[in-house]
């Protein structure tokens, strides 16, 4: 049987079950989350952009930031029958691609957002068992809903499974 | 003032795209002795999560050129190559270029001079059109998937605006070996100051 893939934009999460396979392609400062209950095989991934919802007035897209779109993500796998207890995190990102130094401020958003999604995970309660974080390289990121293995692609580099 | 339904706006933004652009390519076409050729600039005013959707994939291999400025206005602008067309200005600029996905140290300061000259031009003839000062960094070059390098800009607007506005121009050399697009995007702040220095009337 094929699997299903889930493809999973920017700014964005969506939800897999059974044989499923959720890609995020090109994370670069972005951080891929995913949130997985291994005995229902139930997971999330998202690919946030930003480290928080409440330093931003435009922010109706809760998927955009590692708070509020963790809060949803969680909410709903949980509806969706995985057990709170049981779920862990992998997470893969939050890259520097460029060093500009303007003004002698340089803003590490890559930095930040791996930061506040670690932040966000402890808040909940939720273990991270894997990651694959910082560094100046893109990674596109597929996570295998059957086994949980999250498979990391990157230019140059290979491809590594964590 | 409401940039996305006015199109007396929009008509003056890809002015100010054929004015930097041309400048730009102007300045690129002599050191590379080639004639280079753009395209009427596109003003896409989108989701800044969306920028991705300005190229094939995600996943496509590209050379980004990435500047900031800032001064009386500020902003990016980013220089968008595929890997094909940053190696074959390499190979005209340098005589050879390597073969894999990376540059040596060489190849990678004449990409980040281009990307230098072509967004130094750009920048001085909005500044002399406008009469505002403008500054601008040192290029950064990044050889990656476009998702990770696009993102970039993509994050930075994301922090002010929940919309990008993008002037975009595509460029081509004579024999359409060198195909790559050069993104002018200011802050959504500076768009009211540069228009009133432009001398375009602002509805409140």
């Amino acid at each position: 049987m094929n699997n299903g893939y889930i493809k999973v934009g920017m700014a964005d999460y969506k939800i897999g079950t059974g044989d499923d396979v959720l890609v995020t392609l090109g994370l670069g400062s972005c951080v891929g989350i995913v949130l997985y209950d291994k005995f229902k095989r139930i997971a999330g991934m998202a690919h946030i952009m930003l480290p928080s919802s409440k330093e931003i007035k435009n922010n109706a897209n809760k998927a955009k930031f590692a708070d509020t779109a963790l809060d949803e993500m969680l909410f709903e796998i949980v509806k969706m029958g995985a057990l709170k207890g049981r779920i862990v995190a992998k997470i893969a990102g939050g890259a520097q691609m460029f060093s500009i130094a303007t003004k002698g401020l340089t803003l590490n958003i890559g930095q930040r957002n791996v930061d506040a999604v670690k932040e966000k995970l402890s808040e909940l309660r939720i273990p991270i068992i894997a990651e694959d974080t910082l560094g100046n390289y893109g990674r596109t990121i597929e996570f295998n809903c059957s086994n949980g293995e999250l498979k990391i692609k990157s230019v140059g580099k290979g491809t590594k499974v964590i | 003032m409401n940039l996305t339904t006015n199109s007396y706006y929009l008509d003056v933004l890809k002015e100010v795209g054929n004015i930097g652009a041309g400048n730009a390519l102007t300045a690129l076409s002599q050191i590379i002795n080639k004639k280079v050729d753009m395209e009427v600039p596109v003003i896409e005013v989108i989701e800044t999560e969306k920028i991705v959707n300005t190229v094939e994939t995600a996943e496509m291999l590209i050379v980004g050129v990435y500047v900031k400025f800032w001064g009386d206005i500020s902003g990016n602008i980013m220089l968008v190559l595929d890997k094909p067309s940053s190696d074959h200005l390499i190979k005209i600029l340098l005589g050879e270029v390597s073969d894999g996905d990376f540059y040596s140290e060489m190849e990678l300061s004449a990409i980040q001079e281009i990307g230098n000259i072509l967004s130094s031009s750009y920048i001085n003839s909005i500044s002399k059109l406008s009469n505002l000062n403008i500054q601008m960094s040192v290029p950064s070059v990044s050889i990656d998937m476009a998702g990770s390098i696009l993102s970039v800009p993509a994050i930075e607007y994301s922090e002010v605006s929940d919309r990008i506005i993008l002037i975009e121009n595509k460029i081509l050399e004579g024999e359409n070996e060198i195909v790559g697009n050069l993104y002018f995007m200011p802050d959504i702040d500076s768009f009211k100051l540069l228009f009133s220095n432009l001398g375009v009337p602002i509805d409140e």
